[in-house]
């Protein structure tokens, strides 16, 4: 610690520079945390699924509708304990920046294939009643202020009304609470869907099926494609893990884009940050010498300039981070996650602190073995 | 009186390119603890080269040189690094300051090398201030002090250690008059009455008109000496 104000002052001895490379390196943890963190929010979606539930999708894609007939093959197939469906409503309110995630369900199967769900029972039998009855869960509701018995009009940019309308109402007939993913979600009777819609009537988005034995899952999964294939919709069924991994993989392989832009940022980095610190011992020679002569050892001197650089990307690490910690709780609404996580935190400390190893290496070992004389004479 | 520096057939040779330059030729020479000397000659006649041996930072390519009863011509790097911290105190030309540091904290380095505690060294640096009389200029960086101060904050920093051995490398080269004047009866004071030995490399005769004794160099040997008493 006593050696902390030299290396401190040591690191502003050039401020403008060392403002420039603490907000580049900054800026590069920033994307880093954000990147790691949406990561890290997906994997989590994906480590929240069930193992014991299937999602039955059209095999050509996931957005193309599948026949609601197809509910009563699927139930039929041995291993299956239940089946649902939903559909993907697009919505949004007022503004298109706040996107609302909607579906029409089927409340009875729905909501007890997921009991994580929290819905009183008076909640349930009220969305159940009431034709144009939704319930939603309690991020939604804090964020637009809706309570029970609040009147919604939701925007589709999908579904229409006979009328050419997109606008939809609702009542809110119940708040639940449950996991963070289902935290800003809509569900609504999907016979008021089916009954206002304009076109594609008899379709569902998916099916959702529980099966008797998880160990069973891939057997089942290909009776039920077994059963549909060779029809004009074909389905593609897989664990809902596997469903969840390829709904992310729809916006392409993000973990290969972001490894890409972060391996891009830490290579440039090393440039930058080697080259700052390459500078700073250089233009400090004298300085070390000086060092040397009032007898820190070669090793000590290497440790001092180490030391700078970790303190560097460490203060510009902690800056990036922090930021990325304070604007992550504004992605809750595309990615669900409110914090960003710990281990992204602790992961980036850790590049941190390679990447100043890596950098202040070559500049330690120069100041390591600097010959005083030599270097005293200005040779 | 005992010696506190003594060299004995004293070599030193530099590779310069291809070419061994012997810029020492087998020098002797005894210091007594408590002398002032000043090392005078023509440049390139090893004066400075001489003074880094006495002082730790070089080691003879032959010969011996002991300082305070202590043989360091055949230290590791590491040994005699630590022996120039409890040993030596070294002041430059051009001071050497570290310039985004304040002034004590410049002081402080040497005694950040030992186990001292934080409020000793505190303790320590002001002591060393005020022998140079520059306490109320303890927070300001060298930029912001005249050369005469920086010199005085650089023989703070040589003190602050309490090393009997002060090595001086023109001291005087880049201040005015008065301002060297100021600064040698400081280091004659130190010699006087904290009975600091020191050996200073010199161009100036009337900076080492302050010195006890006069010692002339030329093409690395010793050729001439000349002793007084201390004005």
């Amino acid at each position: 610690m006593k050696f902390l104000p030299l290396i401190w002052a040591a690191m502003w001895r050039k401020r403008a520079r060392t403002i420039f490379t603490i907000l580049s390196v900054a800026t590069a943890f920033l994307l880093f945390g954000m990147l790691q963190g949406v990561i890290g929010a997906f994997d989590k979606a994906v480590a929240g699924a069930a193992a014991d539930r299937l999602t039955v999708t059209s095999k050509v894609s996931f957005t193309e509708p599948l026949p609601l007939g197809y509910l009563s093959q699927i139930e039929s197939v041995p291993g299956v304990a239940s089946a649902t469906y939903l559909s993907w409503f697009g919505t949004y309110f007022q503004d298109r920046k706040n996107i609302v995630f909607s579906f029409p369900t089927e409340p009875r199967t729905y909501f007890a294939m997921y009991p994580e769900i929290k819905l009183t029972a008076a909640q349930f039998e009220a969305l159940v009643r009431t034709r144009t009855g939704a319930v939603i869960g309690r991020e939604l509701a804090k964020k637009y202020g809706w309570k029970v018995g609040s009147r919604v009009p939701l925007h589709s940019v999908i579904w229409t009304k006979p009328g050419g309308s997109s606008d939809w109402e609702f009542d809110i007939v119940g708040i639940f609470d449950g996991p963070a993913n289902f935290a800003q979600s809509f569900y609504f009777n999907h016979d008021y869907f089916e009954e206002a819609r304009s076109f594609g009537k008899g379709k569902v988005g998916w099916f959702i099926v529980k099966v008797q034995d998880p160990n069973r899952a891939g057997q089942v999964s290909s009776a039920i494609d077994t059963r549909f294939a060779n029809s004009p919709d074909e389905t593609k069924t897989q664990t809902e893990k596997e469903f969840t991994m390829s709904f992310f993989k729809q916006q392409g392989d993000i973990n290969f884009i972001v490894r890409a832009i972060l391996g891009a940022v830490f290579f440039t980095l090393l440039f930058l940050t080697g080259n700052t610190m390459m500078q700073a011992v250089r233009e400090r020679i004298p300085e070390l010498a000086v060092l040397k002569t009032l007898g820190f050892s070669d090793t000590g001197v290497l440790l001092l300039v180490l030391a700078e650089s970790v303190l560097l990307c460490l203060v510009a690490a902690a800056l990036g981070l922090a930021l990325a910690a304070a604007i992550f709780p504004g992605l809750k609404d595309f990615i669900g996650a409110v914090a960003l996580p710990g281990k992204v935190v602790a992961l980036g400390i850790v590049i941190a602190v390679l990447l100043a190893l890596v950098t202040g290496l070559p500049p330690a070992m120069r100041a390591k073995r600097l010959n005083i004389v030599d270097a005293l004479a200005g040779r | 009186m005992t010696s506190i520096v003594s060299l004995k057939n004293v070599v030193k040779r530099y590779k310069r390119g291809k070419q061994n330059v012997e810029v020492l030729h087998g020098l002797n020479l005894e210091v007594p603890a408590g002398d002032f000397v000043a090392l005078m000659g023509p440049s390139g006649s090893g004066k400075t080269t001489l003074l880094n041996l006495i002082g730790g930072l070089d080691q003879p390519t032959e010969g011996e040189v002991a300082v305070a009863g202590q043989r360091i011509d055949k230290l590791s790097g590491g040994a005699l690094a630590k022996w120039r911290a409890r040993n030596v105190g070294f002041i430059f030309q051009f001071y050497n300051l570290m310039p985004m540091l304040s002034a004590e904290r410049n002081v402080e380095l040497p005694l950040l090398l030992t186990s001292l505690s934080a409020s000793r060294r505190k303790q320590n640096v002001r002591a060393a201030l005020e022998i140079v009389s520059l306490s109320d200029r303890a927070k300001h960086k060298p930029g912001e002090l005249s050369g005469g101060q920086q010199q005085r904050v650089a023989i703070a920093r040589a003190l602050v250690s309490d090393s009997t051995l002060l090595v001086c490398d023109e001291p005087t080269g880049d201040l005015d008059r008065n301002t060297a004047d100021e600064i040698m009866e400081l280091l004659r004071t130190l010699n006087r009455d904290r009975n600091k030995t020191i050996i200073m490399v010199t161009h100036d005769q009337k900076a080492a008109d302050y010195a006890s004794r006069e010692l002339f160099m030329d093409k690395g040997t010793l050729v001439a000496a000349d002793s007084r008493s201390a004005a």
